[in-house]
C-alpha cells in the first residue's frame, strides 16, 4: 500500500518538511498519524495523493513511484484513494446526493450505477434519508460524513484522511472515527491524521509519532507518544 | 443524463452565472472579428480593383520619330518578345491624335499636326508590380524613344494594397491575443467560482481532459456566439458600404465585390477565430488549477 524509505520533502520556501521518514503501511491496515502542529503529518498525506513530490527518497502509493509518476497518471492513482479533509470540502450548490454521486460522474462512471451506489454508501455512513439536504442544512458530523460517502464511493484501496475530525466535538468526534473504523473492518486500509490524544487513545490501533519531520514512534498497541 | 450532457450543460450554465464578463467578451471578440474583418476585405477589394486596373492599363512605348510608319510596325515583334508583356497594339500618330483630341476638344489643340504625335505601341502588361523593369527593357529596343508608363495609378493601389494587408496582418494578431487574454479572464471568472469544484474533481480522480471540457465548451460557446454576430454585422456594414461607394463609381473600371461572394471565407474564418480564441481562452483560464 505505501512504502516511504529514507524521504525528505524541503518546501521551495526552505522549509524541511520531513527528514529521513521511512514508514510502511500494509493492506487492510488501520494506522493512526499523529504529531503537533507544523510536524509534517499533512506533507506525508500531500505525499501520497501526489500533490507533493519528495525532494529525496522513494514514495510508493497502490503501486505508483511517487517520485516518478506523470502528471497525467495522478487521475489513475487518485481513483485508488479516497481523500477527507478537516474543513469537508463538500460543494455547497449541491446536496447531499449530487456531493457523492459528483465524485462518480467526474471519473465517468454510467448514471445508473451511480443511482443503485450513491444511495448504498449514503446508507453505510448513515446518512439515509439525508439525500436531498444541502450541505449547510446538515450538522458538522453529518457533512464530514458526506464527504466519507464521498471518498467511499468509487471503493478505493485506502482512504487517507487529514484531520477529519478537527472541526467536530468530542461525540461526533468517536462516532466518526468508529465509522472509519468499521470501514476498515469491510477491508479498506485507513491512515488518519489527527492530534487528539484522547481520541487515538481510545483506539487499540497502531500509531505513527511524527515531530519536526521525523518518526519519533511507531507503536502497534495505541500508545502515543507524542505529549 | 450521460457524461457528455452534463458537461455540455456545465459549460452553458456558467455563461448566464457570468453574464456581464460574458457578454464582455462577445462584445470584445466581436468587435476584433470586424475590425479585422473590415480591414481584410478592404484589402480584399484593393487586391480586386488592382486586377481591374492591370487588365485596363496599359504603357506606352514610343516609337523614334525619325522612323516611318513601316519601321515603326516592325517593331511589334520584338515589343511582344519583352517578358511581362501580355499583347501589343500599334497605333500610328493619326490615330493617336484623333484619340487625343476626342478627350480634349477643347481648340487649344486646333492646328496640331498628325506629325507631333509619334507612332506608338499600346502594351498591357501580366504583373503590374514589374512595371518599373518591363519599361526598362522596353526603352532598350533600338527604335523605342520613350515609355510612358501611366501606371502610378495602379502602382499607388499596389502599395494601398500592402499598407492594409500588413496592417490587417499585425491586427489579427493584435487583435486575436487581446481576445484571447479577455476571453481567459472571464473564463477564470468561472474557474475561480468553481475552484473547490475542481480541487475535489482533481482529488477524487477527474482527468484534467473532464476538468477541462466544461470551460473549453464554455470559451467555444462565447467565441461562436461572437463569431457569428460579427459575421451579421459585417455583411449589415458592408452592404451600407457597398451602395455608397457603388453609387459613386458608375461607369468607372474599378468594382466592388458584392458581400455574398465573400461570405462564405468571411464566415468560415470567423467561425474559425471565434473557435481558436474560445478554446485558447478556456484552456488558459483553466491552466493554473490542473497543476497538482
Ligand atoms: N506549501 C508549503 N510551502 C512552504 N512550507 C510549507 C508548505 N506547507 C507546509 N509547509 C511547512 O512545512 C512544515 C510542515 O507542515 P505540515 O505538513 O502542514 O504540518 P502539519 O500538517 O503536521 O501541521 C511546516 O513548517 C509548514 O509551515
Ligand atoms: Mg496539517
Amino acid at each position: 500500500m505505501i512504502h516511504l524509505q529514507d524521504v525528505s520533502v524541503v518546501y521551495p520556501a526552505g522549509t524541511h518538511a520531513l527528514e529521513g521518514v521511512s514508514l510502511d503501511v500494509n493492506a487492510g491496515e488501520f494506522v493512526f498519524l499523529v504529531g503537533p502542529s507544523g510536524s509534517g503529518k499533512t506533507t506525508m498525506m500531500k505525499l501520497m495523493t501526489g500533490e507533493v513530490r519528495p525532494t529525496s527518497g522513494t514514495v510508493q502509493v497502490n503501486g505508483f513511484d511517487m517520485a516518478r509518476v506523470k502528471r497525467r497518471n495522478l487521475p489513475k492513482l487518485r481513483r485508488t484513494l479516497g481523500v477527507i479533509f478537516q474543513d469537508f470540502r463538500l460543494i455547497d450548490n449541491k446536496n447531499v446526493f449530487e456531493n457523492v454521486a459528483f465524485a462518480m460522474r467526474v471519473v465517468g462512471a454510467k448514471t445508473k450505477d451511480i443511482k443503485e451506489r450513491v444511495p448504498h454508501v449514503l446508507e453505510l455512513v448513515g446518512l439515509k434519508g439525508r439525500e436531498k439536504r444541502l450541505p449547510q442544512e446538515l450538522s458538522g458530523g453529518e457533512q464530514q460524513r458526506v464527504a466519507i460517502a464521498r471518498a467511499l464511493v468509487n471503493a478505493p484501496d485506502m482512504i487517507i484522511a487529514d484531520e477529519p475530525t478537527g472541526n467536530l466535538d468530542p461525540v461526533k468526534s468517536l462516532d466518526l472515527m468508529m465509522l472509519l473504523e468499521r470501514i476498515n473492518e469491510m477491508g479498506t486500509t485507513v491512515v488518519v491524521v489527527t492530534h487528539e490524544k484522547e481520541l487515538v487513545n481510545a483506539f487499540s490501533k497502531r500509531v505513527v509519532s511524527i515531530e519536526e519531520g521525523r518518526i519519533i514512534s511507531d507503536g502497534s498497541d495505541g500508545y502515543y507518544a507524542y505529549e | 443524463m450521460n457524461k457528455f450532457g452534463y458537461l455540455l450543460k456545465e459549460g452553458f450554465k456558467s455563461i448566464f452565472t457570468h453574464g456581464f464578463m460574458s457578454f464582455a467578451s462577445v462584445t470584445i471578440i466581436m468587435a476584433c472579428l470586424l475590425i479585422m474583418g473590415s480591414f481584410g476585405l478592404l484589402a480584399i477589394n484593393i487586391d480586386n480593383m488592382i486586377g481591374d486596373l492591370e487588365s485596363e492599363n496599359q504603357i506606352l512605348a514610343i516609337v523614334d520619330e525619325t522612323y516611318t510608319e513601316e519601321e515603326a510596325r516592325a517593331l511589334e515583334s520584338q515589343v511582344a518578345a519583352v517578358p511581362n508583356v501580355t499583347s501589343v497594339e500599334f497605333i500610328t500618330r493619326q490615330e493617336a491624335m484623333d484619340d487625343f483630341a476626342e478627350q480634349y476638344p477643347e481648340k487649344v489643340f486646333e492646328g496640331i499636326e498628325a506629325s507631333t504625335f509619334r507612332d506608338r505601341f499600346a502594351v498591357h502588361l501580366d504583373d503590374l508590380s514589374l512595371t518599373a523593369e518591363t519599361s526598362q527593357a522596353l526603352r532598350e529596343i533600338e527604335g523605342i524613344a520613350e515609355v510612358s508608363d501611366s501606371l502610378e495609378i495602379a502602382n499607388g493601389f499596389v502599395t494601398v494594397r500592402n499598407v492594409v494587408s500588413g496592417v490587417s496582418m499585425v491586427l489579427v494578431l493584435i487583435l486575436v491575443i487581446v481576445s484571447i487574454f479577455i476571453m481567459a479572464n472571464t473564463i477564470k471568472l468561472t474557474t475561480y467560482g468553481r475552484r473547490e469544484e475542481i480541487a475535489i474533481m482533481r482529488m477524487v480522480g477527474a482527468t484534467n481532459a473532464f476538468i477541462r471540457f466544461p470551460f473549453l465548451v464554455e470559451g467555444l460557446i462565447l467565441g461562436l456566439i461572437g463569431a457569428v454576430l460579427a459575421f451579421f454585422i459585417e455583411w449589415g456594414v458592408y452592404d451600407v458600404v457597398f451602395d455608397r461607394i457603388m453609387a459613386g463609381l458608375v461607369g468607372n473600371i474599378v468594382e466592388i465585390l458584392p458581400f455574398t461572394t465573400l461570405m462564405l471565407p468571411v464566415l468560415i474564418i470567423y467561425l474559425g477565430i471565434g473557435v481558436f480564441v474560445g478554446a485558447f481562452g478556456g484552456l488558459i483560464a483553466i491552466r493554473n488549477y490542473l497543476k497538482v
